[in-house]
């Protein structure tokens, strides 16, 4: 499948939107699939935007990559360690042939979110082309731009529902000169108190995660900074690397548990509360993923009490109906997303009732 | 430390303000309904409505621009702020958001026939939650002031505007503020949680939440410098940043603005992400040396400063590899400094660039834009040319670790056609930032200033979208029209900040 993966496929790609606003035929964008999963099945037909792949620029001292779309994520990170760099969200494949304009659309960020950033914090520019078939372009590849409202940030986390991602730009971070792990024997309550102590201080943390009885600390930076931080918090050193990515790509133990799977995002300091089911804790407390069957409503007057909101992240056997993925948002807000998918996609066209049913 | 500002009036600008105006231009009968309905939610101190009064906000920082509003009102919670938006959108009346006014390209500049919605009084900080890491405040708190309610938990909100002493977090919000150590922490974009806004329709709603993500679009990016135009801001909550335990800075001096620029570049290349990374040319060395005596090397081409901070391990590991990079890269001389005096002595003399620059010449121009760093030889080059050219001396002083160019063209209006020359070169300046892949505006924000300079940045279809957002918002353009995104007629003409021998806004402000 590798065969013709840089191509610049923007001419293509504005002459099937243009085709399917003349006919008023929903489409459906599909890079690799690999994120099919997280949203509500859409109809319509498919816009293949995966040969829309290459990375357009890179210059490894400016720390910013301009990339198409399509490129492969492993491809991209590939190129961008081999000049000791990386994307600072750390962001889930969830598949081996993942792309950047997935991850963006979805606005997945991993374990590395809670102290270096979201994928919307590196996005710095970005081309799309709307639902008229245009291709416009928004922001750059500066880091600081203020000419214009900031649509690129917007377009990250809008499941395609705005427009057809064909380019981003990136703010790109160093790797870490040291990155290690440990791991201590804590209950759930005591490691929350502890993350959060430690968020409030200038430590070296890249990373936690709180699991049966276990918090797993990782600490990022430089080499004297990484060895002063271990001597003090304690804890036994595990391979870090592997365990990070098994977290990141949900291939730990925990989420084989066939129940669905609820991603919680609530203010980092909230309080433990146990559901049915077991909880899985990153993000210094702000982002608990649970597996459980207990009621969607429940979840979310929960989450929301705590500042947040519930997401149905993997249904598992569980059928949803279409409104119950994604946390409902009140109704003036809700008739500001219609009002801004109307501006961009006036025919309804993209990934229509992926996110919610009527944008 | 005395700048002024002139009375600076393009006459194209003038005719259309003026046209502009008298289309909107309440008759006494309709000034005098307005005043009567704001007055049935307003208490009557709230609301100011004689020339006299309403004339010290006639304008903001960027002062060349001024108009009288036909009110300004300034409630003192949220619901007034909704009942005021409520009687201009039965009235059409627009409305100018405006926090303390600093703002350098126009935003808060009133608009004819238009309120000013003063929001100062809302300035209570109502929370510092430290156990989230967050302060949840109203946007006329000044950015300091966050700083310094969250300073006894060893907490500080990171961005750090020049101006900081006196904006506004609201405002700040609006322009997606930036500062000195944007590199490191993030501009105000990266360091929200959630705020508060009003519609013009007089409905709340909360974009952003206390949790690190929210449910939809992401309404924050999109509203975080959106200059006044989306809706108005009511509530804020910061995300806050420990203290380093420890920062040390370096001034080193360079032969060349080259071998600066590269070595700016080796140290971004070698993984090191200072909190600030400044640089300045020789005319703006000159000129601070002249003017604060800060010890900077006058013969040196450019002088880069660098701050380093975090722990004391980690200062101490960066320092030195920072150190030798700038040795490598031909660094002729490097002072270091590490207690509070000795880095301010540092710093005062990039923090005094532009009132020292102030004193060579009679008028000065500040451009703002922004380029990829590894264009800076290239760009200063162009600058350098451009400058004989025009046979008017540019200074360069340099946000070189994110790439945010200051150039500082020195003139004097008393001398017939410079005014002219000094606003063709600035023109051509910001069309080199875009030409190098940069932006006609780094952080001073679009406002007035820099409408037809937008239109060099952006298509026709983007500034259609810009419009076509703002109307999702604000559809009948109420919220401070005629800023921030230009009507495609305008699009002309390059705008700069123009600061001569006048009255500047906010003096005592620094401004770097």
């Amino acid at each position: 499948m590798d065969a013709p993966r840089e191509r610049d496929e923007t001419e293509a790609l504005c002459e099937r939107v243009r085709d399917a606003a003349a006919r008023k035929t929903p489409l459906v964008i599909r890079g690799s699939g690999s994120k099919t999963f997280l949203v509500n099945a859409c109809r319509g037909e498919t816009l293949d935007v995966a040969a829309h792949a290459g990375i357009v620029a890179y210059a490894p001292d400016e720390l910013v990559i301009t990339a198409r779309a399509s490129t492969r994520l492993s491809d991209l990170e590939a190129q961008l360690a081999a000049n000791g760099q990386m994307l600072g969200f750390e962001p889930p494949h969830f598949g081996p042939d993942a792309t950047l304009g997935g991850t963006i659309a979805c606005a997945l960020s991993g374990p590395r979110r809670a102290s270096v950033g979201a994928a919307r914090d590196f996005v710095l520019g970005s081309r799309i082309v709307d639902g008229r078939g245009d291709v416009l372009r928004f922001g750059g590849e500066v880091i600081k731009n203020v000419a214009g409202y900031d649509v690129s940030r917007l377009m990250t986390g809008a499941f395609g529902t705005l427009g057809v991602l064909l380019d981003v730009s990136l703010k790109l971070v160093p790797i870490p000169r040291a990155e290690r792990t440990r791991v201590l024997e804590i209950d759930v309550a005591a490691a929350l108190q502890r993350v959060r102590a430690w968020a409030q201080r200038p430590l070296p943390i890249s990373a936690t995660a709180i699991l049966d009885g276990r918090l797993a600390v990782r600490f990022s930076g430089a080499e004297s900074a990484v060895r002063t931080a271990e001597a003090e918090i304690g804890g036994e050193a595990i391979e870090s690397a592997p365990f990070w990515a098994a977290l990141r790509e949900h291939a730990l133990e925990f989420f084989a548990d066939s129940r669905p799977l609820w991603r919680l995002s609530v203010a980092p300091a909230t309080r433990y509360a146990a559901f049915d089911g077991p909880q899985l804790i990153e993000w210094h407390g702000a982002e608990r993923w649970l597996k459980s069957e207990t009621d969607a409503a429940e979840l979310r007057a929960w989450a929301a009490a705590a500042g947040g909101h519930a997401t149905l992240f993997r249904a598992g056997a569980l059928q949803v109906p279409a409104q119950d993925r994604f946390h409902p948002l009140p109704s003036a807000l809700m008739a500001l997303h219609r009002r801004l998918k109307a501006q961009f996609d006036p025919h309804g066209l993209f990934n229509r009732g992926a996110m919610y049913a009527d944008l | 430390m005395t700048r002024v500002v002139a009375l600076h009036t393009s006459p194209r600008y003038a005719a259309q303000a003026m046209n502009e105006a008298a289309k909107r231009r309440l008759d006494p009968a309709q000034r005098a309904d307005l005043v009567r309905a704001l007055s049935r939610v307003l208490p009557a101190d709230a609301i100011l409505h004689r020339d006299d009064d309403v004339r010290p906000y006639e304008c903001d920082g960027l002062a060349c621009y001024r108009e009288l509003p036909l009110a300004v009102v300034l409630p003192r919670d949220a619901d007034e702020v909704a009942a005021v938006l409520r009687v201009c959108r039965e009235r059409n009346v627009p409305v100018v958001a405006r926090g303390a006014g600093t703002g350098l390209s126009g935003g808060a500049l009133p608009v004819a026939g238009g309120i000013v919605l003063g929001l100062a009084r809302l300035s209570a900080v109502l929370e510092v939650d430290p156990a989230n890491r967050s302060a949840r405040v109203q946007p006329g708190v000044t950015n300091l002031a966050i700083s310094r309610a969250a300073a006894p938990h060893g907490l500080f909100y990171a961005p750090d505007p020049s101006s900081q002493i006196a904006c506004t977090i609201g405002g700040n919000v609006a322009e997606n503020a930036g500062g000195l150590h944007c590199i490191k922490y993030g501009l105000t974009t990266h360091n929200l949680l959630k705020i508060e806004i009003v519609t013009i329709d007089g409905e709340r709603l909360t974009l952003g939440a206390d949790a690190l993500d929210a449910p939809g679009y992401d309404l924050l990016a999109l509203f975080t410098g959106s200059e006044g135009l989306l809706g108005v801001i009511v509530e804020i909550t910061v995300k806050l940043t420990p203290k380093p335990s420890r920062v040390r800075v370096l001034l080193a001096a360079f032969a060349s603005v080259e071998s600066a620029a590269a070595a700016v570049s080796d140290v971004i290349a070698a993984g090191i992400v200072p909190a600030g990374l400044e640089m300045m040319d020789n005319a703006s060395i000159r000129a601070v040396e002249a003017y604060v005596a800060c010890g900077y090397p006058v013969e040196a081409e450019a002088v880069l400063l660098a701050e380093i901070d975090g722990s004391d391990a980690e200062v101490a590991e960066d320092s030195a590899r920072v150190e030798a990079i700038l040795r490598g890269a031909g660094a002729t001389a490097i002072r270091i400094a590490d207690d509070a005096d000795e880095r301010a002595a540092l710093w005062s003399g990039r923090k005094a660039a532009f009132p020292a620059l102030g004193r060579m010449a009679p008028d000065y121009y500040c451009i703002d834009g922004s380029i990829p760093r590894r264009r800076l030889p290239d760009v200063l080059r162009g600058i350098a040319h451009l400058s004989q050219h025009y046979g008017l001396p540019v200074a360069n002083v340099f946000h070189a670790g994110d790439g945010n160019l200051h150039p500082i063209i020195l003139y004097d209006t008393g001398t017939p056609g410079e005014q002219e020359r000094t606003e063709r070169l600035g023109t051509d300046i910001l069309a080199l930032c875009v030409e190098a892949g940069g932006s006609v505006t780094g952080e001073h924000g679009v406002g007035i200033e820099k409408l037809d300079a937008m239109c060099v940045q952006y298509a026709t279809p983007e500034i259609a979208m810009f419009h076509a957002i703002k109307h999702a918002f604000d559809p009948r353009g109420l919220l401070n029209p005629g800023k921030a995104v230009p009507t495609l007629r305008r699009c002309a003409e390059f705008g700069r900040m123009h600061v001569h021998r006048g009255r500047l806004p906010f003096a005592h402000l620094e401004r770097y």
